[in-house]
């Protein structure tokens, strides 16, 4: 699905210019956004570079254990086919616990490292169920402090810039039980097809 | 809500606080495994490279063409008639595609109209409760080396679609 979306993406882009007479607008906008992404990914290297390597410590000394013990519970249910004490619920646990906070940049390192503990579970490079679970939690973006919004708000003198909290977090709440429901769905379409 | 704002500027350094000194009472060499974390943080970020070229680049030549804004201004009248506001579905469309396009628009939306104003409020709301369904999946599957996505991209885009509805339906309530 997403060669598909990608791929389109592009056609129709190009397509659309060759009779809107944007080529030249789309011959820049290749370039200069290739070179965007670029600097964005080493951008990143500095927050991953970081957040690596603290996490490395604190998961040394045993900080993602006691996380782990502590909402196990509530992941393991979310999680079923996780074994119990696998370093996989502590990086979860992590990275949920740092979206909650808008701790977005702190957030993704640590996803990334439940992902591979994930893959070394299901060794192949198809998704499994947890890591689709996994990021259903983190599309549907579960957030406390939406912080980039209240900057920008600040910026633009709104009479109150976090007066939005509350409703993001509703919002917020809904889409994540709706993305909790809607991957559990389409698990168990997948499972009556076998 | 000052002490929401207090809380999140304090928790990252409080954070790494508790880790460096939680490492000091286990006794474990702190130093030497920041800089083997940060190690894989390197590999990690050449790693994404590719995949944030693919997409940004696709994301831009059809904006650049034209397609999308021709695409809004199609289904605009059909929108009106079930109360959702023109102005939020670029915004809306782009949100779940590009991080970095959908905060740009929404500085754009608070600039034009204010973010006291019910655009504003609404931008607001819906740039800050959806996270970027392709770009997580991008990076996160992409990290991992994981080609085959099955339905995680039709559970992010689903939850989207709810995410944007509810936040109109939430704004409309609470701010009238």
């Amino acid at each position: 699905m997403i060669n598909l979306i990608w791929a389109c993406m592009a056609i129709i882009g190009i397509v659309f210019a060759m009779f809107n007479g944007k080529m030249e607008e789309v011959n820049k906008a290749i370039f200069e956004s290739a070179g965007e992404a670029v600097t964005l990914s080493i951008g990143l290297i500095s927050i991953l570079v970081f957040w690596l390597g603290i996490m490395k410590i604190a998961e040394n000394a045993g900080l993602l254990l006691v996380l782990t013990k502590l909402f196990r519970p509530i992941v393991v249910r979310l999680f079923p086919e996780i074994p119990k004490d696998h370093p996989a619920i502590g990086y979860i646990l992590s990275n949920i616990t740092a979206n909650l906070f808008g701790l977005g940049n702190a957030a993704t390192p640590i996803g990334i490292k439940a992902m591979e503990q994930m893959k070394q579970l299901s060794g192949t490079d198809t998704a499994s169920r947890s890591m689709i679970t996994f990021l259903a939690l983190n599309t549907s973006g579960l957030t406390i402090v939406p912080t980039t919004v209240i900057a920008i708000r600040m910026q633009y003198h709104s009479v109150s810039p976090t007066e939005i909290v509350g409703t993001t977090i509703m919002t917020t709440c809904i889409s994540t039980l709706s993305a909790i429901f809607i991957d559990r769905f389409y698990y168990y379409k997948s499972t009556w097809r076998k | 809500m000052g002490m929401i704002t207090t809380i999140s500027t304090w928790i990252i350094p409080c954070f790494i606080l508790i880790v460096l000194s939680l490492a000091l009472v286990k006794k474990v060499p702190a130093y030497e495994l920041f800089v083997e974390g940060g190690k894989e943080g390197v590999k990690m970020a050449f790693s994404l490279l590719p995949f944030l070229v693919g997409m940004i680049v696709a994301i831009n030549i059809l904006r650049s063409s034209g397609a999308m804004e021709a695409f809004i201004q199609f289904i605009s009248p059909a929108l009106h008639l079930i109360g959702i506001p023109p102005d939020i579905i670029p915004l809306a469309l782009i949100r779940p595609i590009s991080g970095t396009a959908a905060l740009g628009m929404t500085t754009e939306l608070i600039a034009t109209f204010g973010p006291d104003s019910f655009i504003g409020r609404l931008a607001s709301t819906m740039q800050g409760s959806t996270d970027t369904t392709l770009y997580v999946l991008t990076v996160y599957f992409g990290a991992v080396g994981i080609k085959k996505m099955r339905y995680a991209l039709k559970v992010g885009l689903l939850a989207d679609l709810i995410a944007i509805l509810s936040s109109i339906i939430i704004v409309k309530m609470v701010f009238g």
